[in-house]
C-alpha cells in the first residue's frame, strides 16, 4: 500500500475516532416529584414490638414475627415461593390500610365467599400460604401457624372484637374513569415500579434473601392469591405504593398498574384440575385475567 | 524519496497510537492519580482503597454498585446532588472517565468499616428507624431496600453501614431540604422528608456504627 494512503487512511480513523467519543453528557436528571403524605387514617395503635412479654409467650409472638417478616426462612417447609407474609402486609403486619394484623384477628371467624364456608384466623392463614406464597398449609396445631396465630393476637391487645377497625384490609377504590389498560399501566410500572420489582417483574433476590418481592412468574403468587385479583391489586397500590410513597399514584395509576401487573402468567390455581374454563367460572368471577387471552398467551393455561 | 516515506511511517504510526495515547487511563488511574484536567486522585480523600475517611467524613466508595457511583458523579456535575467540593471534580471528568473510575471502585471489596464508636443513648431509636421505619410518618425501614445490613443493594441503592455519621447526616438533611434532589422517582426525599433533626441524628448514628459486611 502508498504509504501515503495509508497515512490518510488513519487521519480518516483519527478523526471518526474522536467524533464517535464526543457523545454527550447525559441530560440533566429531572428535579424529582412532588413529595405525598402518607393517607391519614384515625386507627388502632398496636403496642410497639418492645412491648412483646419477655416469657414463653412473647417468644412464641417473637419467632411468629420472624416467620412474618421472613416466611421462606422460617417457615420454609410451607413456602413455594420468594414471597414473605410482609410483602402484602407492610411494618410487619402492624401498618393501617395494608391489611393489618390486629384488624383482621378481631374479624375471625367469618363466613367467606372465597371458600363458602365459615373460616377460623388458622384457616385464612392457611389460604395464605397455599396461595399467596404458593405452598402448603401449615398444620393448625404446628409451631408454624401457633407462633403466627399468637404474633397476631399479641398485636390486637385492647382492640374491640367483633368490629370493622378503621385501617383494616386495603381501603376500596373508587372506579376508574377510563377502563384499565395494559399499555398505560405498562408505562407506570415502568416509571415507579420496575426500580425495585425489576423490568419484567421479577423483583430483586440478593445473597439468598428476597430483597423486593417478584409480582408475577413463576417465584410469585399464584393464580388464587387475592393479590391477583385487580381490584385488591389496585387498592393495595394505590394505598401503598411505591413503598415510602403511599398515595402518590392517582386512582387511574392504580387501576391501569394492576391490570398491567395481573395481565401476566403467574403459579397456577391450586384448585384447578384440569379445565381452565371450569376453573375459571367456578372460581374466579371477579375482576381478574385468568382465562384472558393476552398477546399469544392464555393466562392459567401453561401455569404450574 | 526514502526520507519522505520515513517521515509520512512516523506520521502513520502517531495518528495510529494517539487514539490510544488520548484514550482516558484506567479506572485505576484515575482513582489514583486523577485526570490531570482538574480531577484529582479519588484516593487522597475517599482512601487508598476507597474505604472512606471517617474522621474527614468521607464516604467510601469501594463496592457500591457501579451504576449508583456513576449516578453521583452526573449528580455533582449537574448540581442535582449539592457539594461544593465534588462538583468541579466531577465536571472535570468525561463520560468515559466517570465510566471507568465508577467501575473500578464498584468492583473492590466492601471495607469492613464503622466508626468504632457506641450509638449511646440514642441507639435504640436508631436501630428501630433502620430495621423497622418509622411508618407513622410513612418511613420504611432503611434495611428495607439498602439491604439487611445496609449493604447496599444494586443497581439502585448504595451500601449505608459503616459510613461516616457526619456523611450520613449531612445526606439525609440535603434530601430533606433538596439540597440532593438525585433519587430516583424521589424516594429518599419522600422517605426523609417527614422525619425529625433527632431521628436524622440517631440514624445516622446507629448506622456509622455498623459494618456493611457484617449482620447488624
Amino acid at each position: 500500500m502508498d504509504i501515503r494512503v495509508l497515512f490518510l487512511f488513519s487521519v480518516s480513523l483519527l478523526i471518526v475516532n474522536q467524533v464517535s467519543r464526543a457523545e454527550p453528557a447525559e441530560p440533566a436528571g429531572k428535579a424529582a416529584q412532588a413529595v405525598n403524605a402518607p393517607i391519614p387514617v384515625k386507627a388502632f395503635q398496636p403496642p410497639p414490638d418492645e412491648a412483646i412479654p419477655d416469657d414463653e409467650f412473647g417468644n412464641m409472638v417473637r419467632l411468629g414475627r420472624k416467620i412474618f417478616t421472613h416466611t421462606g426462612k422460617y417457615a420454609a417447609e410451607y413456602v413455594g415461593n420468594n414471597q414473605s407474609c410482609v410483602n402484602c402486609h407492610l411494618d410487619a403486619g402492624r401498618l393501617a390500610n395494608s391489611a393489618p394484623l390486629w384488624a383482621a384477628w378481631v374479624r375471625y371467624p367469618t363466613y367467606r365467599k372465597k371458600n363458602q364456608m365459615v373460616n377460623t384466623m388458622q384457616e385464612r392463614i392457611q389460604g395464605c400460604f397455599r396461595y399467596s406464597m404458593n405452598g402448603t398449609p401449615p398444620p393448625a396445631d404446628g409451631e408454624t401457624l401457633k407462633a403466627l396465630m399468637s404474633y397476631a393476637y399479641w398485636m390486637a391487645e385492647g382492640a374491640p372484637t367483633g368490629v370493622t377497625l378503621p385501617g383494616q384490609g386495603y381501603p376500596k377504590l373508587d372506579k376508574p374513569k377510563l377502563e384499565p389498560d395494559y399499555q398505560r399501566g405498562a408505562d407506570v410500572f415502568a416509571h415507579n415500579c420496575a426500580l425495585c420489582h425489576g423490568a419484567d417483574g421479577e423483583g430483586v433476590r440478593q445473597d439468598d434473601q428476597q430483597v423486593f418481592p417478584p409480582l408475577w412468574g413463576k417465584h410469585a403468587f399464584n393464580w388464587g392469591a387475592g393479590m391477583h385479583r385487580i381490584n385488591t391489586a389496585a387498592a393495595f397500590i394505590r394505598a401503598n405504593m411505591p413503598l415510602g410513597k403511599g398515595g402518590s399514584l392517582s386512582v387511574q395509576q392504580a387501576w391501569d398498574v394492576a391490570y398491567f401487573v395481573n395481565s401476566h402468567d403467574r403459579p397456577q390455581d391450586p384448585r384447578f384440575e384440569g379445565d381452565l374454563e371450569a376453573t375459571k367460572k367456578k372460581f374466579h368471577n371477579h375482576q381478574c385475567r385468568y382465562g384472558d387471552k393476552v398477546g399469544k398467551t392464555v393466562l392459567g393455561r401453561s401455569s404450574k | 524519496m526514502k526520507k519522505r516515506a520515513g517521515i509520512y511511517l512516523i506520521f502513520a504510526i502517531l495518528t495510529y497510537a494517539a487514539p490510544t495515547l488520548g484514550a482516558p487511563p484506567s479506572g485505576k488511574t484515575l482513582a489514583q492519580q486523577g485526570n490531570g484536567k482538574g480531577a484529582p486522585g479519588c484516593v487522597s480523600c475517599h482512601g487508598d482503597k476507597g474505604q472512606g475517611n471517617p474522621a474527614a467524613g468521607y464516604p467510601y466508595l469501594a463496592g457500591q454498585p457501579e451504576s449508583y457511583l456513576l449516578g453521583q458523579l452526573n449528580a455533582f456535575a449537574d448540581q442535582t446532588r449539592t457539594s461544593p467540593v465534588m462538583q468541579p471534580f466531577a465536571s472535570a471528568l468525561s463520560v468515559e472517565e466517570m465510566q471507568a473510575v465508577s467501575a473500578y471502585f464498584a468492583g473492590l471489596p466492601l471495607p469492613d468499616t464503622d466508626s468504632g464508636k457506641s450509638a449511646g443513648d440514642t441507639a435504640d431509636a436508631g436501630r428501630r428507624l433502620a430495621t423497622q421505619g418509622k411508618w407513622s410518618v410513612g418511613m420504611p425501614a432503611c434495611f428495607q431496600c439498602h439491604g439487611d445490613r445496609g449493604q447496599g443493594v444494586a443497581p439502585h441503592f448504595p451500601a449505608i453501614s459503616g459510613q461516616p455519621e457526619d456523611y450520613l447526616r449531612n445526606q439525609l438533611e440535603h434530601w430533606r431540604k433538596g439540597a440532593r434532589s438525585n433519587d430516583p422517582i424521589g424516594l429518599m426525599q419522600a422517605v426523609v422528608g417527614h422525619l425529625e433533626e433527632a431521628d436524622i441524628a440517631a440514624v445516622s448514628r446507629y448506622l456509622s456504627t455498623l459494618s456493611p459486611t457484617k449482620a447488624p
